[in-house]
């Protein structure tokens, strides 16, 4: 299983029935294709609807209907469009259950990078800021390392996207919390050890007396 | 009143130096046939307000690419890799705004308030040179209404009246920014009769609308 598969297979077994979820564009796009048995899940895309349903078959596109990547989705039945006004509402007032997000930086006490990386690339931050901070739960989706260098830091030193908003990290070592009371691994990936994931990562963490085998 | 214009009486009405809201998210919702109305005419110097640049050859994008747009207000940049090539070089004055602080500064501006408090941004540089206000406890930022000379929207279908319905996604700025400028013109998708639109559906009512243009898709 490739690494992004992992990290999308397991990001997938957060959500509740019922919840309502917002997806990231790139690796967090993935999750949508892993939803369990039974569980269902309701995904609201920022530039104005709920009900997102998967990508058409080519030539049933509907140049309407795209997600917040500008890729043309479908609608499922029981769906909702609305404005941006109305979709950012729903989001900063708290309705969306959880958001799942990519990362550049992450560090200790939740604050995340995920916007600009100055004088490089300065993409805006859409719809980012109002997401992570009105999310009930901030899910990162990220590979661990970027070119072999940690993520995971002690102190972003990138712009920042939000302050103290991140609740948990997925990657492909381990899942972590990151509570008031620290940050926690909570799983490891069944080919790595804790030293491991300590070499590749700068923030400290406390390994989760619960500590289990992350799952597939 | 008739409301229905052609295309070049719409561009009279639009002048060097204006502020310009256009709608569309990547270009979906965008009225593509006024935006070309702009290219063609040259307008030169244009502060326009709008979620994201598209792709060069899509929608807003292609104002960007003609050099006509001198200050612009997005929240995304990314997918037109034109905008950051000259916002770099200084050619365009960017300012970043989260999306729905955006839609939020806009929707203020077309409803009378001086602004809201908002928690996205804090801690963050969008922070910068904002009076923050704690509420409960809580830290906001004030933000300020947007207005415009102009709105440019597309309607899926709009009636003789300016009575709008937009179809899916479509509808994204287009409601916020028919409410938020001085004049304000919709390109129709579908042009209708009045009364074909059934009241229940008018997303939003003629009375914001100033003029009509039948466009071409």
């Amino acid at each position: 299983m490739d690494v992004r598969e992992r990290i999308a297979r397991r990001v997938a077994k957060e959500f509740k029935d019922g919840d309502i979820v917002n997806l990231g564009i790139g690796m967090p796009t993935l999750v949508a294709n892993y939803i369990p048995e039974g569980v269902e899940i309701i995904f609201q895309s920022e530039n104005g609807f709920v009900g997102m349903g998967p990508a058409p078959l080519e030539g049933n596109e509907d140049p309407d209907i795209v997600n917040a990547g500008g890729l043309p989705v479908s609608v499922l039945k029981g769906a909702a469009y609305f404005d941006s006004a109305t979709s950012f509402g729903i989001i900063r007032g708290g309705h969306v259950d959880a958001t799942v997000l990519g990362a550049l930086q992450v560090d200790e006490v939740g604050n995340l990078a995920n916007w600009m990386i100055p004088g490089k690339l300065v993409p805006g931050m859409g719809g980012a800021m109002d997401l992570v901070v009105g999310a009930k739960k901030v899910i990162l989706a990220m590979e661990h390392t970027a070119k072999g260098r940690p993520k995971i830091l002690k102190e972003c030193t990138l712009p920042l996207t939000a302050r103290k908003e991140v609740n948990l990290i997925v990657t492909e070592m381990g899942v972590f919390d990151i509570t008031p009371g620290g940050m926690f691994l909570r799983e490891i990936a069944p080919d790595v050890t804790v030293e491991q994931i300590r070499e590749a990562t700068e923030a400290d963490f406390i390994v989760s007396e619960h500590l289990k085998v992350m799952e597939e | 009143m008739n409301k229905i214009i052609s295309l070049e009486q719409a561009m009279d009405l639009v002048h060097d130096g204006m502020t310009v809201m256009i709608p569309g998210f990547m270009g979906v919702g965008t009225p593509e046939t006024l935006v070309d109305g702009l290219v063609e005419k040259g307008l030169q110097d244009l502060f326009v307000i709008c979620t994201d640049t598209a792709r060069p050859n899509v929608g807003i994008g292609k104002l960007i690419v003609n050099g006509q747009v001198k200050k612009l207000y997005a929240s995304h940049i990314g997918t037109n890799p034109e905008t950051g090539r000259m916002m770099n070089e200084g050619l365009i004055d960017v300012t970043l705004i989260p999306q729905g602080t955006l839609a939020e500064r806009i929707r203020a501006g077309g409803a009378g308030l001086g602004g809201f408090l908002t928690p996205t941004g804090v801690g963050t540089v969008v922070e910068e040179g904002k009076q923050k206000i704690v509420v409960d406890g809580k830290d906001y930022l004030l933000e300020l209404p947007l207005r415009a000379d102009v709105a440019l929207i597309r309607g899926s279908k709009v009636d003789k009246k300016g009575n709008i319905w937009y179809n899916a996604a479509t509808r994204n700025f287009n409601t916020v920014m028919a409410t938020a400028a001085k004049t304000v013109i919709v390109e129709a998708q579908e042009l209708v009769e009045v009364g074909e639109i059934d009241p229940n559906n008018v997303m939003t009512p003629g009375i914001f609308v100033d003029y009509i243009v039948k466009g071409d898709a």
